[in-house]
């Protein structure tokens, strides 16, 4: 058996699009095949297919070189395929193990017996070093900790053939190194995987081969080994990607923010910003860089109006913003790219357009006196989509959840750029973006910055961060513990600082 | 023609259409298990409906009503709320134009217009209850909703055998300025109590299409619906707006309730138990896809359904045919999802 899954000339289409253009793509046993492609290229669809949620209009799928007919996704987990999707599907006041058993629950005399479910997959976790507690709750554990629930309930279901739809886009990189030996381990144990990415370090890292797909055609399927990064990434946008940010020195002016001894409390009132203190001025870009879970969430829902502030002050552009609404504060010359774009980015069941004038609808030219101007909202979504390559089926007129993750988080970085708020704040603007996406979007965060506006950029890649930003504060456990110049900072120093470590603060700030 | 079925622009008007066709087959399937001849049965029901001018304008008088119900419910589908209240809303709409019929004295252009106000502004204040419970307390709008139908239509009996003139079933007569009701509607169909509501309820048609799709109103009632979090992150004032989305379809709902009170009947019944105009509504808003134009037609099917079971019963066809061909007809609506995929997949087994 030279291939254990064999896609063969799959298409698919959509109203106004077709996802899958006679795509194949085969996978050896005992292997990890990373699919890479743009946002839109239609790589979920093409694992949606062989999962069975989606019925391909043409093309054969072979498992274990047999042809077989994936009707629904019950049929996939009795071929030993399963899938741990873009947005995991948890019951969120269900324990692990129940999570995990759900559908497949082992009865006894028409009883569930959890006691040996629970024993069952503590083995499991630790075979491939899960380190799962069988007895927590999902809304209890990180969303790391989520995905590693999912893997579970793959492997409780013997899966063979497991599917990673992008799981490392909502980890952080610790995390991120930890699911790349988990993959390691399970191909050792004789499971192959097929994994999402955009990110080409990952799939450097652990894959070994790779199949690239564009716009719905298939392109071209590469041993990892002999391909670089730059290879990979120009195979698939079809140009050259440039991975350093080109900028001048930033040119900084007036204070634009100013947010003194800021406390702010988590869902779980404890308090995840506690004393922050930070400037940001006009015509910078300033990043802030920490470890996932130190106050970052907290302290953009403060700054934008989102979330409750127990102490401190906040002032933009000279107003008093403390205890000022959202709306007022978008109106001072706010803008916010939010880190979940379901939870607060997008009306998922809007039109597109819709969408793109979430924050304008109620100024001219979009209405007057409370009525819309369609005409007006179309043309400005138009021209968005042309100007930030926002792909889907049917333009402006497509349901935004029809759209692929990557254009969707497109379509919000376009909405507030384009408005070119005096302050920008974005919180990981670029998740789950392709390569080629990302460095428009950080050009994009430089052209704003020339203009003279100010942007604060958090992010949990440091990458990014150190690419971007002009200077960096580093975040730990609430506190702003130092303010470097990105141009100066390395990788080591600032990793020090994120783990707590004060010593690299500015001269002159030593206590 | 298999393609035009299966293309899924088409599926919007396609798939209540078939939804009402296999309502009415599952009707004649009944029908001819219990031994009626289902052509029979179903020219009864035409004839009941058009058989002649009377007949016809009484088609209009049980339509008009539950355009509006299901114009209140579909109000609430479209800015995410379940309104199960359009039967208690209605009947304190019904109540406060009778009120307002019999105690206020002034000209007809200014009395017929503030009766329906009343009507509306108790129906709204009916649906402002469980729209702040859910905005303040994040109590279920079904929970709250059902409980007021109850409260309503006690309190209201109670009401109406309260004022002056009532006797145990009704309340005295609403002054004729007051009234929906036209000679000239009558006399053109042959004395039926065809009034001036039905174009009150198109108006109220427009009114709904008018606010959901083309002002900022809508949109951020709507947005809200859809995603609370995400309008919050837009600045919208979400509280208010769940509130207010809830008054209007109370709104709707009680200018339903006037339709009778100062439309069919011009005075107030203390009735025994609901009548059902706010479930029907659900059913009328499911079958309308939730739009105002969609509604006036699908009203107009199930007051074809409740005028003509009547006359059906006179065929000897007995009454509940109609309410189970009603039945069917939501339950298709309702499976939308299967029907969708079922044309979807047509054709594609032949290849
Ligand atoms: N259910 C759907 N209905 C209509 N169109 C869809 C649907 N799902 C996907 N599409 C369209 O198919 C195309 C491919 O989408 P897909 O989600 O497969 O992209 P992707 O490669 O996973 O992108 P990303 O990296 O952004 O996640 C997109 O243009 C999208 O708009
Ligand atoms: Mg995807």
């Amino acid at each position: 058996m030279e291939y254990i899954i064999e896609m063969l000339n799959i298409r698919k289409e959509f109203p106004g699009i077709v996802a899958n253009d006679n795509i194949t793509l085969q996978v050896k046993p005992g292997e990890i095949h990373a699919l890479l492609g743009e946002n839109g290229a239609g790589k979920s669809t093409l694992m949606s297919v062989l999962f069975g949620l989606y019925q391909p209009e043409a093309g054969e799928i072979k498992v274990r070189g047999e042809n077989v007919n994936i009707t629904d996704p019950n049929i996939a987990n009795g071929l030993g395929i399963g899938m741990v999707h873009q947005h995991f599907k948890l019951v969120h006041n269900f324990t692990v193990t129940e999570n995990i058993i759900l559908g497949q629950e082992p009865t006894e005399n028409g009883r569930i017996n959890t006691q040996k479910a629970a024993k069952e997959i503590k083995e499991l976790s630790k075979k491939y070093g899960l380190d799962v507690d069988p007895s927590a709750k999902i809304e209890d554990i990180t969303v790391g900790m989520q995905q590693r629930v999912e893997i579970l309930k793959m492997l409780y279901r013997n899966a063979e053939i497991l599917i990673f739809d992008e799981p490392t886009a909502v980890l952080t990189p610790q995390e991120i190194s930890e699911l790349m030996d988990i993959m390691r381990r399970l191909v050792k144990e004789g499971k192959s995987i097929i994994l999402i990415t955009h990110k080409l370090k990952e799939i450097k890292a652990v894959a070994d081969r790779c199949t690239i797909i564009r716009r719905g055609k298939y392109i071209d399927t590469v041993d990892v080994e002999d391909a670089s990064e730059e290879v990979l990434a120009s195979l698939m946008v079809g140009r050259e990607v440039s991975f350093v940010v080109e900028k001048e020195d930033a040119n900084p002016k007036e204070s634009v923010l100013k947010i003194t001894g800021l406390v702010v409390k988590d869902s779980r009132d404890l308090n995840a910003v506690n004393g922050l203190c930070l400037e940001v001025r006009a015509g910078e870009i300033l990043g802030i860089a920490g470890v996932d879970g130190n106050g970052q969430s907290e302290l953009i829902e403060a700054l934008t109006g989102l979330r409750k502030i127990e102490s401190g002050k906040i002032e933009l552009l000279g107003h008093d913003v403390t205890n000022t609404n959202v709306r007022k504060r978008t109106e001072i010359g706010l803008g916010h790219i939010p880190q979940d774009r379901h939870k607060h980015g997008l009306v998922l069941d809007f039109k597109l357009a819709e969408n793109l004038v979430l924050q304008t609808y109620y100024m001219q030219p979009y209405s007057k006196n409370g009525i819309l101007n369609a005409e007006e909202i179309k043309k400005k979504a138009q021209e968005l989509i042309d100007e930030f390559d926002v792909r889907s089926g049917q333009g402006i007129e497509t349901t935004t959840r029809a759209m692929s993750g990557g254009n969707q988080q497109k379509a919000i970085v376009a909405r507030e750029i384009d408005r070119s708020p005096k302050l920008l704040i974005a919180g990981q603007p670029t998740r789950g973006l392709d390569v080629g996406a990302i460095e428009f979007i950080h050009k994009k965060l430089i052209e704003e910055r020339d203009k003279g506006k100010a942007v604060l950029l958090v992010s949990l890649e440091l990458d990014e961060i150190m690419n971007v930003s002009d200077r960096i504060a580093v975040i730990y456990e609430g506190k702003i513990v130092g303010v470097v110049e990105a141009q100066k900072a390395t990788e080591q120093q600032l990793g020090l600082m994120m783990a707590g470590s004060t010593t690299d603060k500015e001269e002159g700030d030593r206590k | 023609m298999i393609d035009f079925l299966r293309n899924e622009k088409n599926h919007k008007f396609v798939v209540p259409l078939l939804s009402v066709l296999f309502g009415f087959l599952a009707g004649a399937i009944i029908m001819i298990i219990t031994g009626i001849n289902p052509l029979e049965g179903y020219r009864a029901l035409v004839k009941g409906v058009v058989g002649n001018p009377r007949k016809f304008g009484e088609w209009f008088v049980a339509s008009s009503p539950l355009i509006f119900t299901g114009l209140s419910v579909a109000f609430g589908f479209r800015t995410g709320l379940f309104n199960i209240g359009a039967e208690g809303q209605l009947i304190v709409g019904s109540f406060a134009a009778v009120v307002v019929g019999i105690f206020v004295d002034v000209p007809a252009y200014i009395h017929l217009p503030l009766v329906l106000m009343s009507a509306a502004v108790a129906g709204a204040l009916w649906g402002f209850v469980p729209g702040f419970l859910k905005a303040k307390y994040k109590v279920h709008e079904v929970v709250v909703t059902i409980m007021m139908n109850y409260s309503a239509l006690h309190l209201i009996n109670y009401a109406i055998k309260a004022l002056p003139g009532s006797t145990k079933t009704r309340s005295v007569d609403i002054l004729p300025s007051a009234s929906l009701s036209s000679e000239f509607l009558s006399n053109i169909t042959n004395h039926s109590r065809l009034h001036w509501g039905f174009l009150i309820a198109v108006l109220g048609a427009i009114v709904f299409w008018f606010i959901i799709e083309r002002t900022t109103f809508g949109y951020e009632l709507r947005s809200v619906g859809f995603n609370p979090t995400a309008s919050e992150y837009a600045g919208m004032k979400v509280n208010r707006n769940i509130i207010l989305s809830m008054m209007i379809s109370g709104a709707f709902a009680g200018l339903a309730g006037a339709m009778i009170s100062v439309g069919t009947f011009d005075y107030a019944r203390v009735i025994a138990s609901a009548e059902g105009y706010g479930f029907d509504g659900i059913a009328v808003a499911l079958l309308g896809n939730n739009s105002g134009f969609a509604i006036i037609i699908s009203g107009m099917l199930f007051g074809a359904l409740k005028a003509g079971s009547s006359a059906m019963a006179l065929a000897s066809v007995p009454k509940e045919i109609g309410h189970i061909i009603m039945a069917f007809i939501v339950l298709f609506a309702a499976m939308n999802y299967g029907i969708k995929r079922f044309l979807a997949r047509l054709g594609k087994e032949e290849k």
